[in-house]
């Protein structure tokens, strides 16, 4: 790269950090579409080639490249992928699963409670709601997930996938937004505001609450807010427990030994949610690695973008050579695009000066084989 | 083609609901489809539902509130207004119409009370958000001068929808409200969602780049689109690079034969005499493109085959600023949009 800026940022050294043991968990965050999962598989594959055992959990991998990791189902458990490392190539293992959030969120049920109580839990139709279309419930449940498989101590390196929210914080806060929701506290004000809350409480905002609690009733109907409540009821005396497992997953992700990797493209939306993230994981004090920065299109050739430019008009005028002028032409492409990249690149490193940084150059097609995912992982920790 | 590419089933609908696969340009499409529909002295409104303050990042504007305001003005006297619907206020201006809850909705929003509801019933939301977009389509104003009649203030509105992923789920509004009381003021306002959504007043569009993945969840979105009755748009395909190469040349480029030699004889006509890796970085660059236009042939034939309308959108090489919305709204415009 011809950046001269003085604090250029440092280079995001992957390889160091794979195959450093003390590296347990790799966290892969990142907006939407900028290749979170591509990135994630293609460090666990790495990882598991220089000799440790790795699992990756991805949350909603493309169709081709679930099947290239042997994903053909969604059985919710590890398997070893078929074909990534040749027999004899040493003592590394690489296994692959993906997010099955409902049985997840079974088992953590079950875990936690007698059968019998567990079933009522399963029975109630809120809980189908909670399970499934709970905004939050994903991320959650890949938290969940993720401190599921540390605990089982089977990998030396747990790298992690995070789901395509809306904003790629979403999985920070969903255990507190479900543990809000679940405390209880809301339904009963709702199902039966006279009774709860302090006196104080009812005279400030009673009259209003149970104006509320009538409104909310008649859009959502008492057959729902019964069932919550039920489900609220029901879910007491686990509560206590899933909000230790979900304060202890918490303290995993800010344990020495994790590193969050960002993921983003040289496309400004992308980048603003990486500073966000950057940001994020500062305040919380977790440990950020660095950013992948994908897909970008360095140039090969130092000839300026002017210069090739003329050559091209100089042969187009004088009918020269067509594929000198049009390799000319596309040199003067890849110039421009290259400057917009950096520039849009400069505006998150003024922010975050000290955030190491690799770039992973654009591959012309798709990955969808395990052959793509090693090139990626060269290219990632090159 | 060409008068196939914005049809007339396009032209007269007044909801234009714009999604795609995340990282195609989605909000920046719906952006210069809204700048491109209020040509002409037209009125239009661009709302967004996630939250994500998209629309104020595109035309450079301070975060929007829950509240229409003008954001771009067309080239020759169109307005562009922008709003971003949250369905904590929207819940809230119900409660407020319909059962008078007056300064209190704000402490119970503080409470969390809010959200609470809305997160009780996923399918809330999007009943919320989606009647929101149904007030703003259907609302009138003034009165025509000839026939008394009302007009509508709009004369179209461009969602920024949710992405493919998820699209589908948040546009069928019928299932979302089989978790909601069957009677209500919610209830009626959202039949009328679905009418409007199921009505040839609406199409929904599709961002994709050509790329293996954005145009499979393309094709798999239209067919979701089509199974949910919902009237299917057009596809916008963005970032569309030109093919620099002769088509001549193509096959040969993508493998690299032959470009070293004569290349250096025709950069030496141009009067380029370059060192050898510079010539080799020439190559590698020529080959890189001429593989991806390859693939983009074939990504492209496959969307064909969908037979839907299609327009396209260039790369802008120095980037998406408000000027590229500028030059993009025009380019739509020159492909029939109106």
């Amino acid at each position: 790269m011809a950046d001269q800026r003085p604090g250029r940022p440092r280079h995001l050294d992957l390889d160091e950090l794979l195959t450093d043991r003390s590296t347990r968990v790799l966290v892969c965050c990142g907006s939407g579409g900028v290749g979170k999962t591509t990135t994630a598989a293609s460090l666990a594959l790495r990882a598991a080639e220089q000799g440790r055992r790795v699992v990756v959990l991805t949350i909603d991998p493309a169709r081709r490249l679930a099947q290239s990791l042997g994903l053909e189902e969604l059985d919710n458990e590890p398997r070893t992928v078929p074909g990534a490392l040749p027999p004899g190539s040493g003592d590394g293992e690489l296994q692959a699963m993906m997010l099955d959030m409902r049985r997840t969120f079974d088992e953590m049920v079950a875990g936690h409670t007698t059968p019998e109580r567990a079933q009522v839990i399963f029975d109630n139709p809120f809980y189908q709601t909670i399970s499934t279309s709970f905004s939050g419930t994903q991320e959650y449940m890949a938290m969940e997930k993720l401190g599921q498989l540390t605990a089982t101590g089977t990998w030396d390196l747990v790298v992690v996938d995070t789901p395509p929210s809306r904003s790629a914080l979403d999985f920070l806060d969903a255990p507190q937004r479900l543990s809000s929701f679940l405390d209880g506290r809301m339904i009963r004000l709702l199902s039966a505001p006279a009774r709860a809350g302090g006196n104080a409480f009812r005279k400030l905002v009673g009259s209003t609450f149970n104006l509320f609690a009538k409104a909310v009733s008649t859009i959502l109907g008492g057959q729902m807010l019964a069932d919550a409540s039920a489900f609220v009821q029901a879910f007491d005396t686990l509560f206590g427990g899933f909000q230790e497992r979900a304060n202890t997953t918490y303290q995993l992700l800010r344990a020495p030994g994790t590193a969050f990797v960002v993921v983003a493209a040289p496309e400004p939306d992308a980048l603003r949610e990486a500073s966000y993230f950057v940001e994020r994981l500062s305040a919380e004090k977790m440990p950020l690695a660095g950013l992948v920065l994908n897909r970008t299109h360095p140039v090969h050739a130092t000839l300026s973008g002017a210069r090739a430019r003329e050559g091209a008009e100089t042969l187009e005028a004088s009918r020269g050579d067509a594929l000198a002028a049009a390799v000319l032409r596309l040199h003067a492409d890849r110039v421009e695009t290259a400057e917009r990249e950096r520039r849009v690149l400069g505006r998150f490193t003024r922010a975050h000066p000290t955030v190491p940084i690799v770039d992973v150059p654009a591959m012309a097609t798709d990955v969808h084989d395990l052959a793509g995912l090693r090139e990626i992982g060269r290219r990632l920790a090159s | 083609m060409t008068d196939q590419r914005w049809p007339a089933a396009l032209a007269e609908a007044r909801l234009h609901v714009v999604s795609g696969k995340g990282g195609t340009g989605k909000t920046t499409l719906a952006a210069a489809l809204a700048l491109a529909l209020a040509a002409g002295g037209r009125r239009t409104l661009l709302v967004e539902v996630e939250g994500r303050q998209g629309i104020a990042q595109v035309f450079d504007t301070p975060p929007l509130p829950y509240a229409e305001q003008r954001i771009a003005v067309a080239p020759d006297g169109g307005e562009v207004r922008g709003l971003s619907v949250d369905a904590e206020a929207a819940l809230l201006e119900y409660l407020e119409m319909f059962y008078n809850l007056g300064l209190a909705g704000r402490t119970l929003r503080r409470m969390g009370a809010i959200e609470f509801a809305t997160t009780l019933a996923p399918g809330l939301r999007d009943v919320l958000l989606t009647g929101k977009v149904k007030e703003c389509v259907g609302r009138t104003v003034g009165e025509d001068r000839r026939g008394g009649r009302r007009v509508p203030l709009y004369d179209a509105v461009v969602l920024d929808a949710p992405p493919t992923g998820r699209v589908v789920k948040f546009l069928d509004v019928t299932k979302a409200m089989g978790s909601l009381a069957r009677t209500g003021p919610i209830h009626s306002q959202s039949e009328g969602v679905v009418e409007l959504l199921h009505s040839s007043q609406t199409v929904v569009h599709l961002v994709t780049q050509l790329e293996d993945l954005p145009v499979q969840e393309t094709l798999d979105t239209v067919d979701e689109i089509r199974e949910a009755g919902l009237p299917m748009g057009g596809v916008l395909v963005n970032r569309v690079r030109p093919s620099r190469l002769p088509a001549t040349a193509l096959t040969g480029a993508a493998t690299g034969a032959g470009l070293g030699a004569g290349l250096r004889s025709g950069l030496e006509a141009a009067g380029l005499f370059l060192k050898d890796e510079e010539v080799d970085g020439l190559v590698s660059e020529t080959v890189e493109h001429a593989e991806r236009v390859q693939v983009e042939a074939a990504v492209r034939s496959r969307l064909d085959a969908a037979g839907l309308p299609q327009l396209e959108l260039p790369e802008l090489t120095e980037g998406v600023d408000l000027g590229g919305i500028y030059e993009l709204a025009e380019l739509l415009r020159e492909q029939g949009v109106r």
